[in-house]
């Protein structure tokens, strides 16, 4: 990468336009706080406390929203503030513009209402995280509701264009690793979206279909959410450390590797099903390919560390990252036994695949987020943060809850999953959960607290009066090694 | 080569054609086209109303006639449909699965394992294979329980099994138990889960 231009653009405008950075961080938080409190309200009807009767806040319906608002209300909207942020600072170009960016901000909130008051009216659409609403009568071509998947691809083709702008008029030069995975990760969340949604809704039916829809659950995470993932910890990481990452060809293989054998995973979530047994081993075989790859990763952000092992005590920022990166091999090494089928016999439909979401998508890509908010919300809001205690909290509350739910889920998987093959009662099984369940919603009220002291300490800061001194964090970054 | 039409259109767009014509065209082509499975139409599924059906029109005339009119192809093709509408929209299926598998004594459980011909069919497009079992798997309950212990079930499931967790949807149902319109659809639904296994000329 050629060190990134601070001077504004030829208008005189900046170039980073931090009234977007604002707006989708800032609707992020929003989202995340209905997120995580429809799924601790969800984890209520296992212990028999669901607190509502009616049929629009049926549980069910409730679940919807926690996870489609964590996907497509948290993670999109702070990943696209993310990229407001790195991607102009590492080409040098502005995004394409700025009243497509007032555009899409408004389209995608409208989005999330649409797709959130569907699913409460009971409008989803039966495929796994994408869930929202098709807007037609199953099979017809009558509209029962906004057509929710087809704002979301309008929605999503604006994104790409405005950050495929920047990125072509700097295709000059040569790309920083950030920029490989953002460029990359666009184009994947493109196909990814239209083929999973399409698809299995219009073309293809039953066994067929389900290798699409398993494609799609792991295309989403795998080549939208962990490139934008890795993209901004390659971005952050030497940023905040000032030094450089510790090797360019771990970074190359990290890559590549990702790009190659990531997406053919995709039947992995369907196994030992009717999906023929070929395709399933080549899923498992590049399942467990991936392990080596991540390690290089994480080897590599390890080592850039060395030397700076101070850092994970003066900046909150890097300990968010960190934090999120051991838990990221933690998943991933946990991925590479559970895909094989001695595993799957046993706790592929339990707790432990839940134990395992949440490690990711939580312990994972949503710390890498506080990490990158910890560091960017005092920076956009000119404020100082309002509390350190607080921000504490939200880390320790953090680690502790997504680890306990995780170890309790993995645990609670293995004893429901040995129950199911021996063949005990269905109902012993349910009851054997309910300790571990009991533990869950507890972990997941830890984890809701923490996320209460950040918002809070977010409003606090942006209302203070204590002006944040820029250090020279502006500097530009080293050549990547 | 480390430059935006490398990432663009290697990686972008070749590596995802590569996984999509491995795991998807191949396994297409290899159900679809090796076995050459047929698609099974709405109006193919509905063409006799199944036994639950019926009995559940005799067993409330007034409140059958009221949703469904008289029991024929057309009301139970629609029954059918309104069935899995509410089934996908309330997320049954992400606490219910929809196949059994071979491994893990599934075949004593829940009935024999399924295969990708049963699938092949309007009402599981998408499918509804789910990955997650709160409750027990459903591809097999056709006939597995009367039409009175599944209405009785879906208005407080727990008068029926003391100790469940599913929610009650009782809100399809009036106070005496008739079924409304979607509680005639959810037991008709549910008691045709297992129906395309069977014309395969298996035995339940
Ligand atoms: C929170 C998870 C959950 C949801 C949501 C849920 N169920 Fe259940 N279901 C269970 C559990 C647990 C059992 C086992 C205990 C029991 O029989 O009530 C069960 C049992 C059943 C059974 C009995 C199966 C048998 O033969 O023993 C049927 C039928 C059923 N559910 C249908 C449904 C339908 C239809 C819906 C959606 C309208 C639904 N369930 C939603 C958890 C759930």
């Amino acid at each position: 990468m050629h060190a990134a231009t601070l001077t504004p653009s030829e208008d005189g405008k900046s170039l980073v336009n931090y009234r977007l950075v604002k707006l989708h961080l800032t609707a992020a938080g929003i989202a995340l706080l209905l997120s995580m409190t429809a799924g601790f309200l969800y984890s209520l009807q296992f212990l028999g406390f669901y607190p509502f009767g009616q049929e629009w806040l049926a549980a069910g319906r409730v679940r919807l929203i926690h996870t489609n608002l964590a996907a497509y209300g948290w993670l999109v909207n702070g990943f696209t503030a993310m990229l407001y942020y790195a991607i102009p600072r590492l080409t040098g170009k502005r995004v394409w513009s700025d009243s497509i960016g007032n555009l899409i901000f408004a389209t995608w909130q409208f989005i999330l209402l649409a797709a959130g008051a569907g699913f409460l009216l009971g409008k989803a659409q039966a495929i796994e995280w994408g869930e929202t609403p098709t807007g037609f009568r199953p099979g017809t071509f009558e509209l029962n509701w906004i057509p929710v998947d087809a704002l979301i691809v309008v929605g999503a083709v604006l994104v790409i264009i405005q950050f495929m702008v920047p990125l072509y008029n700097a295709r000059k030069t040569k790309f920083y690793v950030s920029l490989w995975y953002f460029t990359a990760g666009l184009v994947w969340l493109a196909l990814t979206y239209l083929m999973g949604n399409i698809i299995p809704e219009w073309i293809l039916p039953g066994a067929a279909g389900a290798a699409v829809t398993g494609l799609f659950i792991h295309d989403l995470v795998g080549l939208y959410v962990t490139p934008m993932g890795w993209g901004l910890m390659y971005f952050f990481v030497p940023l905040i450390l000032r030094k450089p990452i510790w090797s360019h060809s771990l970074s190359v293989i990290g890559f590549w590797a990702l790009a190659f054998f990531y997406p053919l995973g995709g039947v992995h979530h369907f196994l030992l099903s009717p999906i023929p047994d070929y395709v399933e081993y080549g899923a498992i075989t590049t399942t467990i390919a991936i392990e080596v790859v991540v390690t290089t990763v994480v080897v590599n952000f390890f080592m850039t560390l060395r030397g700076r092992w101070d850092a994970l005590r003066t900046s909150m920022a890097i300990r968010w990252f960190y934090a999120g990166a051991i838990m990221y091999f933690i998943t991933c090494f946990q991925c590479a036994f559970q895909v094989t089928w001695m595993f799957q016999k046993i706790i592929h439909f339990t707790d432990w695949v839940v134990g395992h979401a949440h490690l990711i998508m939580f312990g994972t890509f949503t710390f890498w987020m506080f990490g990158v908010i910890d560091w960017l919300w005092p920076r956009i809001c000119r404020r100082n943060w309002a509390s350190q205690s607080l921000r504490s909290w939200h880390f320790w509350l953090s680690v502790l809850g997504v680890s306990i739910m995780f170890f309790d889920l993995m645990i609670a998987g293995l004893i429901a999953g040995f129950m199911q093959k021996d063949l005990n009662h269905w109902m012993e099984i349910v009851s054997s959960s309910v300790p571990f369940w009991w533990v869950r919603t507890v972990s997941g009220g830890m984890l809701l607290t923490g996320m209460l002291c950040m918002l809070y300490n977010m409003y606090a800061t942006a209302k203070s009066n204590e002006i944040y001194v820029e250090e020279d964090n502006m500097a530009p970054l080293q050549e990547g090694a | 080569m480390e430059r935006f039409y490398t990432f663009f259109f290697v990686a972008g767009l070749g590596c995802f054609a590569l996984a999509f014509t491995l795991s998807m065209v191949f396994p297409w082509m290899s159900l679809d086209g090796y076995h050459g499975m047929d698609y099974q139409t709405m109006e193919d599924l509905a063409q006799t109303p199944s036994a639950e059906f019926v009995q559940l029109s005799e067993e409330y005339p007034e409140a059958f006639e009221a949703s469904f009119g008289a029991v024929n192809s057309e009301s139970y093709a629609e029954a059918l449909q309104l069935g899995r509408d509410v089934y996908v929209g309330q997320a049954c299926w992400h606490c219910h699965s929809q196949y059994v598998r071979v491994v893990s004594n599934e075949a004593q459980r829940f009935g024999p394992a399924s295969t990708a011909q049963e699938f092949q069919n309007a009402l599981n497009q998408p499918h509804l294979w789910g990955t997650r079992r709160v409750g027990p798997d459903l591809g097999r309950e056709k006939g597995k329980r009367p039409n009175d212990w599944h209405i009785a079930h879906l208005i407080r499931p727990k008068n029926v099994v003391p100790l469940s967790v599913m929610p009650s949807y009782d809100y399809y149902f009036e106070e005496d138990g008739t079924p409304e319109k979607e509680g005639f659809a959810l037991v008709t639904y549910l008691q045709w889960l297992g129906t395309t296994y069977e014309e395969e000329g298996n035995t339940p």
